[in-house]
């Protein structure tokens, strides 16, 4: 809007002498538009509102929680009171008192009542292995009766309770906030006095399979992009009734399960398989030469690389239909030769297909599970199933959450890079 | 099986009457599930009017810690291992079952005395004895037979790859069974730094030879494939592909590592009363061996035992198929589920860096 003091907004509003132009009912025009498009604003958040709520109650929620698992874990704060308590007011170093013990003790005893002892041990035992059954054996123990002193008594059951690597376990876990699985999650742990170290050479295996992962799923992107770009070009060049049958071609394996599609795979390529078999037969390779194409990173590749094939070509076919081809006619008749012409004019106008493409399944590679459960082995395994094994196997849910949020972290700082570099609205999926 | 939930729970609202109770399993799925289907649930419905609904998961205790932990039980009953039933209830997450209330055996021996030992813990009541085995392929030796673990580990006398599982539970046993440590010494083996080498070691020696299976059904799949000669994995499912299907395969019944699968009711499960009638009527002697002659796991009972017969073909004997076959017992490994909530987490770790490493 023009400003009053403005000299040439005073000429312009000589018409309205009375100020700012108003509407047919006298209200002030920009009051008037901004309402109507506030009403327009509310009818399309209404629109949507179902929508929100349904990302919101059953993504956004869920998600957040499953996170929190991560940095908090009251299983030792919530059910040992007294000796959180001692360890907040006492610093570290400080040497167990009578105090300490005797909280101890109250705790133990009140948590074995409720039936709490194994989340306390459990809790425990992720910092230092072998001491979840201390606490559940100390718990039944202590159930029976316990007098004091309760050092005296507590080191009679077990004399462990006088390691100091428990103590400091305690302690850390007498807050619930921790960064213990974040820690462990980068092959990390906190030793007695509180520093942080590595873990031994032979427990390291997160920052390697993390690597790996980031690894793998960029040699699976290239390899989408080598072996779909010509696809894609051949789909979007081709005349309609041709370029239709070869999209069913691509569309087919796409709309089928993924289960389907990796045990397919292990069919053909195992030992015993179908391409060994031919290999034989045609005596390119001896009866006891077969190779071994699957249950190893190969089979975790092959296997990825056709089931993510089809979120390459797509974005890239999309984009190449729109690609005007006389500019590469143009560029050749001005003395280009094809390669040129290739390079300078039509493979830069399929950089937003290309970035969708590679995005989509860098991203989807990056999670990626049943499939290297199924034919990765022992060195095809990415990160996710670890994740996997920690939600189902051994049930420890905040380093679940820890290696999720860290995988999920890498993914935003990628699409954060890619944003800078390449530009997000640059994108096109279709 | 949720639409059943929705559906059942909508059609008792609808006043069908107050009598149209049901009581929600939780089970493993395939065989194992048919079995307790034929052997519990229908006898139970025909005798109690409770209707039963079947749920598989893939392990059952994961689905039981995560509905106790969101505060929305939907199971009633759920079938877990028994390392899962002392964790959970520990957590404070299952119904203490107390063994008076069990139904005694036929001749009126008390539960407590009738149950095998470990077969009654203070959450959860077990139903089967079922063993990871060893089992090959006959046409792939010609000649002499493996018949021992150690055999599993001799690529040269018995070549062709290995199927194992994908954990340390169920493999750090069988590389010191067969590098010559007795079974009953197993687990103090695993407590020292020196034995967890050793089983490492011992597993070194096939690492290149092994193909790692994840999911019950896979050794089965990989044996009759071909993929593998030899393979560790659940009785029941070789047995089923042996009588079963006519497979080619022989189980050798030496280092079998043996578990037990328990009924346990979850905190604030919706039929808590039909729940426990369930569970005692599921664990009593004729249930327990009328499940036998559908699967070839061995009952928790032993006033079951004499009742085992014939499978459901009519012909097999079930006896010699059985983990539970006395034996068998003398060479086998038992679960130990106080050393695996201590160890569980480390070992695994170890195991999968080592399985990373090349």
């Amino acid at each position: 809007m023009a400003h009053a003091s403005d000299p040439q907004a005073a000429t312009s509003a000589a018409a309205a002498p009375d100020g700012p132009l108003t509407t047919a009912d006298g209200k002030p025009l920009a009051w008037s538009l901004a309402r109507s498009q506030a009403r327009a604003r509310r009818r399309a958040f209404f629109l949507v509102l179902p929508l929100l709520a349904f990302i919101l109650i059953t993504f956004v929620v869920p998600i957040g929680q499953m996170l929190q698992r991560s940095f908090y874990n009251d299983g030792f704060s919530a059910n040992m009171p007294e000796i959180s308590q001692w360890f907040a007011e006492n610093p570290r170093g400080t040497e167990p008192n009578d105090a300490a013990w005797t909280a101890l003790a109250n705790d133990l005893l009140a948590s074995a009542e409720e039936r709490s002892i194994g989340v306390v041990g459990t809790r425990i035992n992720y910092d230092v292995p072998g001491t979840r059954s201390l606490f559940t054996s100390t718990g039944r123990k202590v159930r029976r009766g316990i007098e004091p002193p309760y050092r005296e008594a507590l080191l009679e059951m077990d004399e462990d309770w006088a390691d100091p690597q428990l103590w400091g376990a305690m302690r850390d876990a007498s807050r619930p906030v921790t960064s213990n699985f974040y820690l462990a999650a980068v092959d990390r742990t906190r030793a007695e006095d509180g520093s942080i170290e590595q873990v031994e050479p032979r427990q390291r295996i997160y920052v390697m399979l993390f690597m790996r992962t980031f690894w793998l799923s960029a040699l699976i992107t290239f390899l989408t992009f080598a072996l779909g770009f010509p696809i894609a070009h051949l789909l979007a060049t081709l005349p309609m009734r041709k370029s239709n049958l070869l999209m069913i071609l691509v569309l087919l394996p796409f709309w089928t399960s993924l289960l389907v599609r990796t045990t397919s795979w292990m069919v053909l390529l195992q030992q015993q398989g179908v391409i060994n078999d031919i290999l034989v037969w045609m005596g390119v390779i001896g009866g006891s030469q077969r190779l071994q194409m699957i249950y190893n990173q190969a089979g975790t590749i092959i296997a990825m690389t056709h089931i993510l094939l089809p979120f390459m070509i797509l974005p890239l076919y999309s984009v190449m239909r729109t690609i005007n081809p006389s500019y590469v006619r143009a560029a050749r008749s001005l003395g280009a030769t094809s390669w040129t012409a290739f390079r300078r004019i039509y493979f830069p106008q399929t950089l937003p297909g290309l970035g969708a493409g590679a995005l989509l399944v860098f991203i989807l590679a990056v999670g990626y599970y049943i499939t290297p459960a199924l034919v990765g082995g022992a060195s095809g395994q990415l990160i996710s199933n670890l994740i996997a094994q920690h939600m189902t196997d051994t049930l420890n849910w905040s380093m679940a959450a820890a290696l999720a949020a860290l995988l999920l972290g890498s993914v935003l700082i990628l699409y954060w890079l890619y944003d800078r570099l390449v530009g997000v609205d640059n994108l096109k999926l279709g | 099986m949720k639409t059943t939930l929705i559906l059942s729970t909508a059609l008792a609202g609808f006043g069908l009457s107050a009598a149209a109770q049901e009581v929600n399993v939780v089970s493993w799925g395939g065989a194992y599930e048919r079995s307790q289907v034929e052997a519990y649930n229908k006898p139970f419905e025909e005798k109690t009017g409770i209707k039963v609904n079947m749920i598989a998961a893939d392990n059952p205790s994961t689905p039981l810690k995560a509905q106790v932990e969101a505060n929305n039980v939907t199971g009633d009953v759920f079938d877990i291992e028994v390392s899962d039933a002392i964790r959970l209830c520990d957590e404070g997450a299952l119904v203490e079952i107390d063994p008076a209330d069990l139904p005694p055996a036929p001749d009126g021996t008390p539960a407590v005395e009738d149950f095998i030992d470990g077969a009654l813990q203070d959450c959860a009541v077990a139903n089967i004895y079922w063993g990871t085995v060893i089992a090959y392929d006959t046409t792939k030796f010609e000649g002499d037979a493996p018949s021992t673990a150690a055999d599993f580990f001799d690529l040269e006398a018995f070549p062709g790859q290995r199927g194992l599982p994908k954990t340390p539970k169920r493999t750090l046993y069988l590389a010191l069974i067969a590098d010559g440590v007795p079974a009953d010494e197993i687990y103090d083996a695993l407590e020292t730094e020196e034995g967890v080498n050793r089983a490492f070691d011992k597993l070194d020696t096939i690492k290149d030879s092994v193909v790692w299976w994840e999911a019950g059904a896979q050794p089965v799949q990989l044996l009759a494939d071909g993929e593998v000669s030899m393979a560790t994995g659940y009785n029941g499912r070789f047995f089923d592909a042996m009588v079963a299907e006519g497979k080619p395969f022989e189980i050798i019944w030496d280092g079998q590592y043996m578990d037990l699968d328990m009924f346990a009711i979850p905190k604030g499960s919706p039929n808590p009363e039909a729940a426990m009638d369930y569970l005692k009527f599921a664990t009593s002697t004729e249930q327990l061996a009328e499940q036998a002659k559908y699967i070839a796991y061995g009952p928790a009972r032993k006033s079951s035992a004499a009742l085992v017969g014939l499978y459901q073909d009519g012909e097999t004997e079930m006896g010699p198929h059985m983990p539970t076959n006395p034996e068998y017992l003398e060479t086998a490994v038992f679960d130990d589920p106080e050393f695996w909530a201590d160890h569980d987490a480390e070992l695994t770790e170890r195991f999968n860096s080592w399985l990373a490493g090349s």
